[in-house]
């Protein structure tokens, strides 16, 4: 049987990974729940950050985790604009068109990225990536024990937000009743711009996360978009908290997997979850009644 | 007896929407079900054409139990519903929407388009058939809900507020439509939430308030009962007013 | 008019037909071949997604099992290639049975559809690059020995003639719906189940065998290119960039109609062969794609197609 520890040290592994799937999570989840609508383009416009990041590091020896002012700020602008002008102008109100337009707008990236960039992978070398500090037993590099206090740091926050602040009033107005809260005066289409940009602006924080302990590819964006959507129907589609814990839960069973399934078939246990909760309990472990 | 319905109860979460009705339409007759919005007017027609799944209760078309049954096969038995909010095969033509109904007996499409054509005119509809239904009208909707419906050959036709929406001399023509389809042999069962609209159509009226029947009879004598008259406007209101159109 | 249609049609079969011996060409035969090939990926779509109004983000699920099973049997147990083909149509339904089954048994619509396919593709596409049979990560290699009998061919013209076949089955498919009560249900489905439901339509039954009509092209699809190219592995066979192309040349082309996905299919290897040859910038041809479909989203809502169409239409009038 496998040593306590080993278990440990892959619980705590998908601890930290965890952390950033719930962050990249709950912009989709943001999105879903306010606009109502499934940003395919999400995958992609990590990817997007993650190259953001990279050039920032490698043109202006930015540290990543100085780049979270730059890139994050940066990123909410990139999504208000795109969502403003492009995908609420082209979808017309419909479902299918908004998940056509974003899977558009992600072969667009993907493949201007694969054109600049190439397919290579590409790491930061950072001089702190393989600093380690002791989690009890386990020993976790240091970009991954930040990347877990930050990502749930920046969760409080965007609760924060949404639940102290007129701006997240508005936006739970919005999400609720829409034509309510256009007769009640509130610019609905800039509040749906607004959550867009939220959303994207969380994916510019993880990047920054991500980069000092992982690498990017311009096709990285598909891992992560099948990851953020199980972990979002996983807790239910426009619930916080259940973006939180499907992350973790998702970031457990990943590390899991790799140990018990080794590290091909290990990868299958989450289109599998994804899968399963679609047919079996489509709002997620923690959504209410469809 | 066409339709039978037997303690049909639905609630959604704590909420019940209907609770334990029982209502019956004979052969040939226009029996309605009327009641203030939010009654559970809607539900129960869903529940009895196999939309939604009762919590308790049954369905019986001709003596045969239909719930549990998916909408196809209470299709397939004879009884076909409309919708309230009208849905229209939008870029489809008005022919082609029509002889999806038709082809509920033929799979010939000349067949089917022939059907579609004498039930067109058999509604009303004298426009250009090879329309997009896209490009219709709010009574045009109702219509092609109706003539869609009624080309399935079905022997109860469940009318979910035809009338809604539309304005005085468009109601005049609907009703004289409806009648036409019960004379030609088909029973009819509609919900209205206009009373007035179905004083003078229906053979018999069941009221819905609250989930809950409150009065069944004929038209006149449910327009008397002051329970109805109070369902419709208010706590008092029976002894104030004689029930007057309040329908702007 | 519809006898007018039918010249219209016989002329373009038998301009396909001789198309090999116009074009004089190996490249543009090949050119030829692979738009076809593309035209017939993107009829599988097509039937399922642009008629039957299901989208799939996973398509590339019965392409890849087509791909697999003829080239397994092929390889592992000598079997022709051509039985092979029919064995993986077989093997593509079945696969669109169980992915239907499950998904429309258990009420998935829209966005959800979509992205359950792409969920079951990721996972046929791990599964394959973990067990054995498949070659895992390796791959699968087709010996090389051309001969007709064997699904290989000398020339591209040999090729032409056999993808021309899939193509023309799956277009005369498609040409079927249009002009039948089982077409007319797929559309009716599409354009709004519910109703299509309370008109006595068996929706599940319908989606059902559209999911498997277009599981088996798709997987006939798959076959070709394993013939063709006599390689594959599991990024290939599964990966989301396949899927990705058929809806794009269907929804491009025109989805819905009998001959979006080859016009869809043309304009795509066309950009294809500019960006490589003339811009010497073969990644930039996927990008043009993709603001293609965003555009025709958001103004063409029927395609390329759409726009010949309305031009027609236009001129009719005058």
């Amino acid at each position: 049987m496998l040593e306590p520890v080993i278990l440990l040290t892959a619980l705590i592994n998908g601890l930290m990974f965890g952390a950033i799937y719930a962050l990249v999570a709950l912009g989709l989840t943001l999105i879903y729940g306010v606009l109502h609508i499934i940003n395919f383009a999400h995958g992609a416009l990590l990817m997007l950050a993650m190259y953001a990041v990279f050039l920032l590091f490698t043109q202006f020896q930015l540290d990543p985790y100085l780049a979270l002012p730059v890139v994050v700020p940066g990123f909410f602008v990139l999504g208000y604009v795109l969502y403003r002008f492009l995908i609420g102008k082209l979808a017309r109100g419909k479902d299918q068109n908004i998940l056509l337009i974003t899977l558009g707008l992600s072969v667009v990236l993907e493949n201007g990225a694969l054109f600049f960039f190439k397919a290579d992978i590409q790491t930061l070398n950072l001089e702190y990536a393989y600093d380690m500090i002791e989690i009890g037993p386990a020993l976790v590099t240091l970009p991954k024990a930040i990347s877990f206090g930050a990502s749930i740091v920046i969760g409080l926050a965007l609760w924060a937000l949404m639940a102290k602040t007129d701006l997240g009033k508005a936006i739970r107005a919005v999400a609720k009743e829409r034509v309510g809260a256009r007769l009640m005066g509130i610019d609905v289409d800039h509040i749906f711009a607004v959550s867009y940009g939220i959303g994207i602006a969380c994916l510019g924080a993880a990047a920054c996360l991500l980069m000092p302990s992982f690498y990017v590819t311009p096709t990285i964006g598909h891992v992560f978009v099948i990851i953020a959507f199980t972990t979002v129907v996983l807790g239910g589609m426009g619930s916080f908290v259940g973006a939180l814990i499907g992350g973790f839960l998702i970031g457990i069973t990943e590390s899991f997997g790799g140990l018990f399934l080794g590290e091909s078939l290990g990868q299958i246990g989450i289109p599998l979850i994804f899968v399963l909760i679609l047919l079996f309990r489509p709002t997620g472990l923690f959504g209410g009644k469809a | 007896m066409m339709l039978e319905v037997q303690g049909l109860s639905k609630s959604f979460g704590g909420l019940q929407a209907v609770a334990q009705v029982s209502l019956a339409v004979p052969q040939e007759q226009i029996v309605s079900l009327i009641g203030p919005n939010g009654a559970g007017k809607t539900t129960l027609f869903a529940m009895v054409a196999g939309f939604l799944k009762p919590d308790a209760g049954e369905v019986r078309l001709s003596g045969k139990l239909v719930s549990g049954l998916k909408p196809h096969q209470v299709c397939d038995l004879g009884m076909v519903r409309t919708f309230q909010i009208t849905q229209p095969f939008a870029k489809l033509s008005i022919r082609e929407n029509i002889m999806i109904g038709a082809y509920h007996h033929t799979d010939q499409p000349r067949r089917a388009a022939e059907r579609a054509e004498a039930v067109a005119s058999q509604v009303g509809m004298k426009m250009n058939l090879d329309a997009p239904a896209d490009d219709l009208t709010v009574a045009g909707r109702k219509r092609l809900e109706l003539a869609r419906a009624l080309a399935t050959q079905p022997k109860l036709l469940l009318l979910d507020e035809v009338m809604a929406g539309l304005n005085p001399s468009e109601v005049e023509e609907i009703l004289k439509i409806i009648r036409g389809i019960r004379d030609s042999g088909v029973t009819i069962f509609l919900i209205e939430h206009v009373m007035q609209a179905v004083m003078s159509l229906s053979d018999y009226t069941y009221v819905l308030n609250n989930g809950q029947l409150i009065a069944s009879g004929t038209p006149e004598q449910v327009a008397k009962d002051p329970h109805v008259v109070e369902a419709y406007l208010g706590h008092g209101a029976a002894a104030r007013l004689t029930g007057g159109d309040r329908r702007a | 008019m519809r006898s007018v249609k039918l010249q219209t049609l016989g002329v373009g079969v038998v301009f396909l037909v001789a198309l090999p011996w116009l074009l004089d060409s190996e490249f543009l035969i090949g050119f030829a071949v692979l738009v076809l090939y593309s035209a017939t990926l993107g009829q599988s779509w097509n039937i399922l997604g642009g008629y039957a109004g299901q989208f799939s983000f996973g398509s590339v699920l019965f392409f890849g099992t087509g791909a697999y099973t003829s080239s397994i049997l092929h390889v592992t147990y000598g079997i022709n290639p051509w039985i092979g083909l029919l064995v993986g149509v077989v093997m593509g339904m079945a696969v669109g049975a169980f992915v239907g089954f499950l998904s429309f048994r258990f009420g998935l619509r829209g966005s959800y559809f979509a992205l359950i396919t792409l969920a079951f593709a990721e996972a046929f596409r791990i599964l394959a690059n973990t067990v054995e049979f498949t070659g895992a990560g390796i791959g699968i290699y087709i010996p090389l020995r051309q001969e007709p009998a064997n699904f290989q061919f000398t020339s591209q013209m040999g090729f032409y003639y056999v993808i021309l076949a899939f193509f023309l089955i799956s277009t005369y498919i498609t040409l079927r719906l249009e002009h039948t009560r089982f077409g007319a249900r797929l559309m009716a489905i599409r354009e709004n189940e519910d109703a299509a439901e309370a008109l006595g339509v068996n929706t599940f039954r319908h989606k059902m065998l559209a999911i498997m009509i277009s599981g088996g092209i798709g997987a006939a699809g798959g076959t070709f290119y394993a013939q063709y190219y006599l390689y594959i592995d599991p990024y290939i066979a599964y990966g989301v960039e396949k899927s990705v192309e058929m809806l794009l040349v269907s929804i491009i082309g025109g989805m819905g109609t009998v001959f979006g996905p080859l016009v869809g299919a043309f304009a795509l290897h066309s950009i294809n062969e500019i960006a490589r040859h003339y811009l010497e910038a073969p990644g930039m041809s996927l990008v043009v794609y993709g603001v293609i479909l965003v555009l025709i989203i958001g103004f063409l809502p029927d395609g390329l197609i759409g726009l010949l169409k309305s031009k027609k239409k236009a001129g009719d009038d005058a």
